[in-house]
Order: structure tokens, then sequence, then C-alpha cells
């Protein structure tokens, strides 16, 4: 159960995130969450080994037959290509793997961190402090995040980034975006948990605060983190990539970044050369695809009343009772999952 | 001692936070003066934020003018600006200047902010309209279907589509839509709100708003109207498709919702078709939340209409956004963004209060 396992004696492998709902899916969400695992890891291999696997680097311009030339149409030398600059398409759209890869650890580590402390310490203490930061996490939740995080960019870069600080930079940009929906899932859990008698029972044996804080509640409060972290993720390729598209990029000499060939493309389009566009956008749309179809997957089974009719018809009786939210499930934009009010639908059975 | 809770626990526990919410007493009219209230402390929170990120870095004239100009100069610009006075006196004049509605003047082209939104802001306005009618005519049909054929591959195909609408980014989407429909077809223009001629005529307009759908319709030429129609498609669906796939989303999961409750499953006792229950029975309560979540998206529109305009060179606010923020122009971007903030929590608030006259659960 939500609380904790009601079923101790479940093996390790069980309980692990994803190999559990792997277990518990059927039909069409398995293969929807097999899928998404398998274009994830693609893309976790490509972002690992892209020294090995791109032909060229990612700001290499000329080889030992000379220079690539701009704007070459596929070939057998430029699978996909050259950019207008005269890069080889293919390997900046493998090496920028990395930089999304990178971007991705840096941005949900950091928000997570901040998020989760802000949030336990926020729905634990309550009063006023939860009541100032409910609202200042309300107002720049419900603000254009592209918007904050080109504000971020301007602050951490000055609006141009030229090393792997511009990674950086991108990952924070993007980070202050994210902290106020982890705080919010955190903190409406955090509430929720501290109402339970576990918490009350710990405290009559003495438990300080910040030890019922950081052992009970925490331990339960972050149950829904891997869904967050799987739709966090693939907005931050997005938002990563809007930045790059407006021109926050990162240098090609540095790094190489989707949004930011996608911006030098622009005018390709008009005169008809289409592999400079292609490629790299493909390539954003399968990596968040890949994503959101593990985050949704995930969503779906921890919800019963979304999860595969099969695994449903076991547990129909409780479904009326499992969930928070009055209505139905409240999506929220751009994420994918029951952020709005993370109910206790998770019943891990 | 219960460490470990039992699953009964859990399911006495769950309904108290939701009890919680709904209390509180108090009508329509005490929600909506609280949540007109909210308003202020939003604007004001978003506002400063803004303010003290752009400032912690430095002036404004530094950034944009920094380099190019000797460093005496570069003082006295400075000076002139006030931007070497102490912050604190720095952010209350400009809380000041907010109040009254003075959201600063741009550096590079010196017009007032505000002056930008009056004129660059309807064609935003008109993208996002375009933008949500897509949504509306592809998100709801579709999230009922895929409701309907809920765990057949018609689902599974419909909500693959509705990950796509979210995964692609707007820019990639518009390029293209401009590859295949503008360059190989050539059957919609490559960029722009409109030609030049018919940009020409609604500019001798009297009465002009901007709006270039409207005054289009203002000079009755059918020419112009189909111009300025075709120049909307491409733009209208590319930002429009993004916001398709979350609403296709949340018919599909709030329809299934629905479909569990008693009283669709009286009205399929009664004999029903399933039809007409995902149509007239289950599609009717899935929709109050979209009605909240609108709100929310007006936040995601105007993100991806900066991303949209810069694609299709719409000259709107985003497509001014994005060229300030070329030229490093920050005092333009501060404004733009503080203005945005505004509107996004003004925006917010009318789409609560509809939720609270729609939906009389809302109201705690």
């Amino acid at each position: 159960m939500a609380i904790t396992a009601s079923a101790p004696k479940r093996r390790l492998v069980d309980r692990l995130p994803v190999v559990h709902q792997l277990r518990q899916s059927v039909g069409l969400q398995r293969g929807m969450l097999v899928a998404g695992l398998i274009i994830t890891t693609i893309f976790v291999i490509l972002a690992i080994f892209a020294p090995l696997i791109a032909p060229y680097g990612f700001a290499q311009l000329r080889d030992a037959s000379g220079a690539f030339g701009a704007q070459q149409p596929p070939s057998a030398a430029h699978w996909f290509g050259t950019t207008v600059g005269g890069y080889d398409v293919l390997s900046r759209v493998i090496w920028g793997t990395q930089t999304a890869l990178l971007v991705i650890i840096i941005a949900v580590v950091l928000s997570i961190f901040a998020g989760v402390l802000l949030g336990l310490v926020s729905g634990y203490i309550g009063g006023w402090l939860d009541r100032v930061l409910v609202v200042v996490a309300d107002a720049v939740y419900a603000f254009p995040s592209l918007l904050l995080a080109i504000v971020a960019a301007i602050v951490i870069s000055g609006g141009q980034s030229n090393q792997i600080a511009g990674v950086f930079a991108a990952a924070i940009s993007i980070t202050v975006v994210f902290i106020p929906q982890y705080f919010r899932v955190i903190r409406a859990e955090t509430v929720r948990i501290k109402a339970e008698a576990f918490v009350e029972s710990a405290r009559v044996i003495g438990a300080s605060n910040s030890r019922i804080m950081f052992v009970h509640v925490f331990r339960n409060a972050t149950r829904t983190l891997p869904l967050i972290f799987t739709l966090n993720a693939s907005e931050a390729i997005l938002t990563l990539a809007g930045l790059g598209f407006l021109g926050f990029g990162i240098e090609p000499s540095s790094a190489a970044e989707w949004g930011y060939d996608l911006n030098k493309a622009l005018s390709d389009v008009t005169s008809g050369i289409w592999w400079t566009a292609l490629y790299p956008g493909l390539a954003i749309v399968f990596v968040v695809l890949g994503i959101t179809l593990v985050g949704e997957s995930l969503n779906d089974l921890a919800d019963p009343r979304l999860r595969g009719r099969r695994s449903v018809g076991a547990a129909s009786g409780e479904v009326a009772q499992t969930s928070v939210v009055p209505g139905g499930v409240i999506d929220v934009p751009g994420g994918m999952g029951t952020l709005e009010e993370p109910g206790d639908g998770g019943s891990d059975r | 001692m219960t460490i470990t809770a039992s699953p009964t626990d859990a399911g006495t526990g769950v309904p108290a936070p939701a009890a919680k919410r709904r209390s509180g007493g108090g009508g329509l009219g005490r929600y909506l003066f609280v949540r007109f209230l909210l308003i202020f402390p939003t604007i004001f929170i978003l506002v400063t934020m803004v303010f003290l990120l752009m400032r912690t870095t430095g002036d404004p004239i530094t950034a944009a003018l920094g380099g190019r100009l000797p460093a005496d100069q570069l003082a006295e610009r400075i000076h002139a600006a006030g931007y070497d006075r102490p912050l604190v006196v720095q952010y209350f004049e400009y809380l000041g200047n907010i109040l009254t509605g003075n959201f600063g003047t741009t550096l590079s082209d010196n017009r007032p902010v505000t002056e930008v939104l009056i004129t660059y802001g309807g064609a935003t306005l008109e993208l996002a309209f375009y933008a949500l009618i897509v949504a509306f005519a592809v998100g709801i049909p579709l999230g009922m279907l895929a409701a309907y054929l809920r765990d057949k591959w018609g689902d599974a195909v419909l909500r693959i589509f509705a990950i796509l609408c979210y995964a692609t980014p707007v820019f990639f989407a518009g390029l293209l839509l401009k590859l295949v429909f503008s360059v190989q077809l050539g059957w919609l223009p490559v960029a722009g709100r409109a030609s030049t001629g018919s940009e020409l005529q609604m500019q001798l307009l009297p009465g002009k708003t901007g709006i270039y759908l409207i005054d289009a319709f203002q000079t009755g030429d059918p020419e112009v109207i189909s111009d300025v129609l075709l120049h909307a498609v491409l733009p209208g669906i590319a930002l429009g498709l993004l916001t398709a796939g979350i609403f296709l989303r949340l018919v599909r999961t709030n329809v299934i919702g629905t479909f569990g409750t008693d009283y669709v499953d009286a009205a399929r006792s009664r004999g029903v078709r399933e039809s007409r229950l995902v149509r007239k029975h289950a599609y009717k309560p899935a929709l109050i939340p979209i009605i909240t979540v609108i709100g929310l998206q007006i936040a995601l529109l105007l993100g991806g209409a900066v991303l949209t305009e810069t694609t299709f060179e719409w000259k709107g606010l985003g497509f001014q956004l994005a060229s300030y923020l070329a030229s490093r122009d920050f005092v333009a971007v501060q404004g733009i963004v503080a203005l945005l903030a505004v509107i996004v929590a003004l925006t917010n608030f009318i789409v609560d209060v509809i939720a609270a006259l729609i939906d009389p659960r809302v109201r705690y």
C-alpha cells in the first residue's frame, strides 16, 4: 500500500520501480512501457558511447579528404548530410544525446533536491512559511516555463554560453521551472502523511522533528518521484531545445544541441533543404516520446482506474476509494501525470 | 506499533484531505473575492522575481552596450537611467511604475513596453485563438474516441498521437509543416501573417484593430480574407497540436473516469448505447476539468507562441521578445515578461471564475 509495503515478503526484484510495473502491466500497456524503455535505453547508450558511435566530432568541419562543405545532401560519407555551418548532421545528432542526457540529469537532480527539501519542510512545518511557499510556487508554476527559463538563462550565462558551463546554465534554467512541481507534489504528500498514525507513533516515542521528517515522512512522500522524474526529463529536453532555438543554446563548437541546430535550419527549410531540420527534430521527438511512454505507463499503472482491465478486475472493489481526486485524474499541461493532486492511487499490491 | 499501516488504514485516511479541501464554507461571492485577492500576490511575486533575477547580473545598459561604448560614456548612460542607485530604490520605483502601468522603455528602439504590447499583442492573441480552435477540434473528439476504444488498438494509436503532439517541439512541427505544405507542395505561404498587399490594404483601414482576422473582414475583400486565413493555417496547426494532445489525454482520462460512475451504469442498464454514453453521459462532466486546465494552457500557449512566432515570422509579442533577446535588450525582455505575468494571472483568474460558475465543487 502507499503507506508502507503491506506484503513484507516481496522480493527485491518486484519492488524495483520499473521492473515491478513491467510485471504488473498487461497487453497494450506493457507494449507501450516496453517501447518506451527501449527508446530510452537506446538514447542512454548513444549518449554514453557517442564518441565511439558518431562518425565525426560534433565540431569537426573537415577530415582527411578535405572540408565537409556546407548544406551537402545525405551521402555515403555523411548519411544525414551537412549543416549550413558545414558540420556533419549525423554526428551532431548523436553527440546531442550527450548534451540532452547531461542536462536532464543535472536539472532533475537539482530540482529534486531543492523541491523535495522545500516540500518536506513546508508541508511538515506548515503555518505561514507553508502559505508563503505555496503562493510562490503556484505563481511560478502558472507562468510560462520557457519565459522563466529565458530569464534564468540570461541571469546565469548572460544570454550566451560557451563551454560545459552552457550545459549547466541550461540545466539550472530548467531547474527553476521544475522546483515548484516537485515542491507541490512532495508538500501534498507530506501534509497527507503527517496525519497518519505512524507519524504520531514516532512522535510518541520521542523521535525528533527532523528524524520524522527525513526518515518517516520522506520515505513515503517520495513514492511518486519516479513518475515525475520521467515527466520532467521529457520537459527538460523540450525546454533545452526551446532555449537553443531562441539562441540561448550552447555554441556549436563546445557541444551539440538539437535546438540550436534547428534554429540554424530555419532558413534552410525555405530553400527546400530538409535534412538539417529533420534529423535533430526527430531526435528530440524520439527521446521525448520514449521517456514519456515510460512515464505515462508508470502513471497508468499507479492508478487503478487506468490500469489495464484485466488487472483492475481483481481490485475493482476498492477502486473508488483509492483516489483523492474527485471526478477524475487531473492532468497537468506539458506534464503527463497526476501532478495536480498526487492522489493515493498507488496501490502496489 | 503501527509503523506498517494496513490497507484499511490507508483507505480510511484518504477522505480526510479531500474533505478538508472542500470545507471552509462560504459562497460563490466569497470565493470570487478571495480568488481575486490572490491575483495580487501572484503578480507581485513574479514581477519581483523577474526584477531580482534580471538585476543580480548587472545593469541592462552594460549588457546591451558593454564593449561597444567607452567606459565613461557607459557610466554616464547608466547614471542617466538611474541604474547606479541602490537596488531597493530601483525596486520600489519599478513597482510603482508597474502599478501605474509603466513597464519600462525598450533600450534598442526606445518604445514603451506597453506600446509594444498594444502593437503586437493582437497578433499573439489571434495566434492563440487559432491554436485553441485546432486544439478543441482535434483534442475533444479524438479524446472521446480514445475513451470509447479504451485498451484497443485505436486507443493506443490515439494515445501515441497525443504523446507525439506533446513530444514534438512546436518549432519542429512548424518546420515540418512548412517543408511539406509551403516548400514542397506550395499550397500555403511560408511565413508572415499576410502578404504585403493585404497588409497594406489593412493598414489603410480607419478602424484597424491589429487583429488581422477582424481587419480582413473589415476590408470586405475576399482576397484579403482568404490571404489572412491561409497564412494562419500552419502556425495555428503547429501551436494547436501541442495543446490538442493535452486535451485528448485529458478528455480520455476523464471520460474513462466518469464511465465508472453509478449514473453511467444506470444509463447503461436502461439500454443506452455505448456511443451515446460517451457522447452524452460521460462527456459533459468530463469537460469540467478541461476548463480548469485551459487556465494552465494559457501559460503553455504563451510559451509556445514565442517559438511558433519565431518559426513563422509571425510578428507578435513572442517574435518581438525573441528579437529583443537577440539584441540583448533586457529592459524590453523584463518588461514583456512582467507584462505577460500580469496577463497570465488575470486569465487564470477568469478561468477559475468560469470554473466556479460551472462546477459548484470548485468553490471551497
